[in-house]
């Protein structure tokens, strides 16, 4: 009884300790176990050395969707940084119907990556969309095509990602921007400082903790993209669009390739790890509250 | 006019230009919704319907083909219903007696374990997928509603811990010394002093699982079978079918069907929706 | 028989010690306060007493029961916490009552111990009332009722008065004290608050770095610290250490004290004392006095005097503060509101001889 008591609390946590070292942990361990194998459609289990990878690094249109993580990753990451500072910024200027903006700016939030892709994939269709209306407007030689084109499609996922999830960065950013000590700015207002040299001096500067939570969370979305280019170009045209989430996807359920499937996946929890590892670190290590 | 009230008038009207921006496809695809294929074809894609049609919803809801299974997005809708209502609810009682644990209860190892759950949150959940596969096929959930509710479960228990957990330090640790002396044990003080005062952050974590598992594409496309896709697969499906003429107005109404019970969430505590966002994601 | 009994109790982390050999022992009826600076471990120690902390060794005994590895809800205590930590969901009467409905009490007397307490707290108008409606000072209460109810062999105090404005806390702190008397309750307190120490204990135990410096009556622990640190922590302003020298002279102990500027202060004590050359002399602000001429200090006929060169003047009101330096130390006298002293001049001052410590400055221990 005294026992029990006592350990109560862990024995709550138990289940929830077995479930995440078994299917989180024990599965990446499996997954890192096959991306060593020469599994096709079943797995196998005889260890091959590093053939997966290899294969892997030598595929072209693994080249193509590491290629398209960076310039997706790198472009979705910028805009959407830009836009939500600017739009943080401007909405801290004691703006009337604050509220109706915000709700405006952030509801993509909530909506599925399928409706996004579905939506822009509207809109954005050469035939009857956007490059129709305004050829309708009279410019008849207004050319805006490029969902179907594989050197340009990347582009769209880059917009339609932009569009979805940079009111969520002004929403973190206008949250950063209220938590700044008033007093600071007051004293600064008193100083006769400019607002904007307040904002690019004293604001931001003390904001850095959440820009770099905002890369993070962002960082870890283009790595995780999936359901925007199933939605929005299918990988098309051709493999143009893949990333290495799609290529997992297409490796482990229509090509049957358990082993590349299993050493894509694995690429792509390296980089996120590389992301995220030294974050969580540095975010969990000064926490020695007692 | 100063100077002055002329910025005043530029902020507004950069503010309003990226409203419109944001609203946008929302507008289009409520309009093409409403509009029938013939005014689609000849129209612009911004001009309002001459002649509203809820034909192309009602063909959304009850007739559209999603593959060769010609039944509209209802029968994916109430999978969607009965996978998304159990897992929320599980997945936050779990997260809340755990977030309770972690913040009051600490206990040597309690530290490493809420590491390895928060890192378990980033993983990208492809590394998962292949060994779940074989798990659900093991287990004889393969393609079933339990299955996918187990697995959004599972899944779904880091972020529910990290709300809770995050939650509960805030309430100081002599309230549970102090029922202790009263008398109380562990789940009595969780009852009758950490559950009334969580209201809150029961509502950021169910709005939080109720988006994330509604909205999930890639377990339910992976896991899922032909009776239990959920309603983004079946989207996806209606959209991407070949079969016939391409009927745009079906697929944004199929589009906003799929939309609304998150939308509608949004809207009714947007308060609680952004909070979850930035818990979610601002360290622990 | 005594209430509480603590013998070499210790607690540590790992390997990190934070009490050390603790042993103390209150007879029914003693108000024991702990006091020292934070990070002291006195609440741990108290921690410990509850229940609320494992400890490393030793054992607890309250009332006589061997309660070491008991729970906190079977030790027969009842604690006030520093945040009051009062349940925000349940209105005042609930607050007090829930420890009674937990152990299964039953409703009436419930109802009549509650009755029993608002009455004696003032706080029957609050009965309703959600601890966020209420001040600091009637949290405060509702704390105390809480604890009363349960009528324990032992009442714990977690700096209980620290989180309330300074008049509050006097106030609180004279009813605390009224409480303790009317109930003939036995309760240990901590503070970091040496007034509060002074004020509500029967007994006091300083303790620094987990180890007891001293455990006495506040006059044991005021007129004769055991240690420099006692010396130093009890009293406000501080006890005076100055660092001298000593030498035996025929029956008496001549003190030498540098000053700068000047030969050095030479003041005798009429005592043969076996001391070593260098030590620290303790006197307090009010053992200083204005030397005047030829007339008697009362009762202090040890008194040595000397001109010394006062730097600061602080009047307070009931009392003037005259700051001057003495072996390299500054030296606070406590001197009358009416005292014609002024900065920057020679001031008389005197010793009174007869109140001082004398302490080894290697040890800091008491050497007389």
């Amino acid at each position: 009884m005294e026992w029990l008591e006592r350990n109560v609390p862990k024995l709550v946590l138990a289940p929830s300790f077995v479930a995440i070292l078994v299917f989180v942990y024990g599965f990446i361990a499996w997954t890192a176990w096959i991306s060593f194998t020469r599994s096709r459609l079943m797995p196998r289990y005889e260890l091959d050395g590093f053939i997966q990878y290899e294969r892997l690094f030598a595929a072209p249109r693994w080249d193509v969707a590491m290629n398209n993580l960076f310039i997706f990753g790198g472009l979705f990451i910028l805009f959407s940084m830009v836009i939500g500072l600017v739009l943080a910024i401007l909405l801290d200027q004691k703006i009337r119907a604050e509220g109706v903006l915000r709700t405006i700016y952030l509801y993509p939030m909530a909506l599925s990556l399928i409706v996004t892709g579905t939506a822009w994939k509207w809109i954005l269709n050469p035939g009857l969309g956007l490059q129709e209306m305004v050829r309708g407007w009279g410019f008849e030689n207004f050319t805006f095509d490029w969902l179907i084109r594989p050197d340009m499609a990347i582009y769209t996922i880059v917009l339609a990602a932009v569009w979805q999830a940079s009111g969520f960065v002004m929403a973190l950013f206008l949250a950063g921007l209220r938590s700044v000590d008033t007093e600071i700015i007051r004293a600064a207002q008193v100083d006769g400082i400019p607002t904007h040299r307040i904002y690019s001096a004293i604001i931001i500067p003390t904001m850095a903790p959440i820009f770099l939570s905002a890369f993070i969370v962002l960082a870890h979305l283009a790595i995780k993209a999936f359901d925007l280019v199933i939605a929005l170009t299918g990988g098309g045209p051709g493999y143009a669009t893949d990333l290495p989430a799609t290529y997992m996807y297409a490796m482990a359920f229509s090509r049957g390739d358990l082993g590349q499937a299993a050493s894509s996946a694995m690429i792509m929890m390296m980089v996120v790890f590389a992301i995220v590892v030294p974050y969580l670190y540095s975010e969990l290590r000064p926490r020695r509250d007692q | 006019m100063t100077s002055n009230t002329v910025l005043r008038w530029g902020l507004y009207g950069i503010l309003i230009l990226f409203a419109a921006f944001y609203l946008m496809p929302l507008f289009v695809m409520l309009t093409t919704s409403l509009k029938s294929l013939e005014e689609i074809r000849t129209g612009s894609l911004l001009a309002l319907p001459r002649e509203i049609t809820f034909a192309p919803w009602a063909e959304a809801w009850s007739t559209a083909c999603a593959g060769t299974q010609c039944e509209g997005l209802r029968p994916f809708f109430w999978n969607s219903v009965l996978m998304a209502v159990p897992a929320v609810a599980i997945s936050t009682v779990i997260g809340a007696l755990n977030g309770y644990v972690f913040a009051q209860w600490r206990f040597k190892g309690a530290n490493l374990f809420f590491a390895m759950i928060l890192f378990g949150c980033f993983i990208p959940f492809q590394v998962v997928l292949l060994p779940m596969a074989q798990m659900l096929g093991f287990m004889g959930l393969a393609g079933t509603i339990p299955g996918l509710i187990f697995v959004h479960v599972i899944y779904g228990i880091g972020f529910t811990t990290l709300f809770f957990r995050n939650y509960y330090v805030t309430i100081p640790q002599e309230l549970v010394r102090a029922a202790k002396v009263d008398g109380a044990g562990f789940f009595r003080i969780f009852w009758s002093i950490f559950l009334p005062l969580s209201l809150p952050i029961i509502t950021v974590s169910v709005i939080w699982q109720f988006t994330q598992i509604w909205n999930d594409f890639l377990f339910g496309v992976s896991f899922s079978g032909p009776g239990s896709q959920p309603v983004t697969v079946a989207l996806n499906n209606i959209v991407n079918s070949t079969t016939g003429v391409k009927a745009y107005n079906v697929d944004m109404a199929a589009a906003i069907i799929a939309a609304l019970p998150t939308l509608l969430v949004y809207v009714v505590a947007g308060k609680y929706f952004i909070r979850g966002l930035t818990a979610g994601s601002v360290k622990g | 028989m005594p209430i509480l009994e603590i013998e070499h109790l210790q607690k540590a982390y790992g390997d990190t010690h934070i009490l050390h050999d603790i042993n103390i022992s209150i007879e029914p009826g003693d108000f024991l306060v702990l006091v020292g600076p934070s990070g002291c471990g006195k609440s741990t120690l108290l921690n410990c007493i509850a229940g609320l902390e494992p400890i490393t060794g030793g054992t607890i005994r309250i009332a006589g029961r061997d309660v070491t590895g008991v729970s906190p809800k079977d030790r027969d205590i009842a604690m006030v916490f520093q945040s009051y930590a009062l349940y925000p969901t349940m209105s005042v009467a609930r607050n007090i009552t829930f420890g009674m409905q937990v152990r299964g009490v039953d409703k009436a007397t419930q109802e009549r111990k509650l009755a029993e307490v608002a009455r004696q707290l003032q706080i029957e108008p609050l009965l309703n009332r959600k601890p966020g409606q209420l001040s600091g000072g009637q949290r405060q209460r509702v704390a105390m009722g809480r604890a009363l109810v349960r009528d324990p062999a032992l009442f714990l105090f977690d700096e209980p008065l620290s989180n309330l404005d300074a008049k509050l806390r006097v106030s609180m702190r004279t009813e605390i004290k009224k409480l303790h008397q009317d109930l003939n309750a036995s309760i240990v307190y901590v503070t970091h608050d040496q007034i509060e120490a002074m004020t509500l204990a029967t007994r006091i135990v300083v303790m620094k770095g987990g180890v007891i410096q001293q455990i006495g009556t506040p006059a044991e622990i005021y007129n004769k610290p055991a240690n420099m640190f006692v010396a130093d922590f009890m009293g406000s302003p501080a006890m005076n250490l100055i660092p001298a020298r000593a030498r035996a002279e025929g029956g008496q102990t001549r003190i030498e004290i540098d000053r700068p500027g000047d030969a050095p202060l030479v003041i005798v004590d009429p005592v043969a004392r076996d001391l070593p050359t260098e030590i620290v002399l303790g006197v307090r602000p009010e053992d200083i006095h204005e030397a005047t001429g030829n007339a008697h200090l009362p009762g202090t006929a040890q008194a040595a005097s000397s001109d010394v060169l006062i730097e600061i003047v602080e009047p307070a009101g009931a009392d003037t503060f005259a700051v001057t330096h003495l072996g390299g130390k500054p030296v606070t006298a406590r001197l009358r509101a009416e005292s014609a002293v002024q900065a920057r001049q020679p001031f008389p001052l005197a010793f009174d001889l007869s109140k001082v410590s004398y302490f080894s400055p290697k040890d800091g221990q008491r050497l007389n």
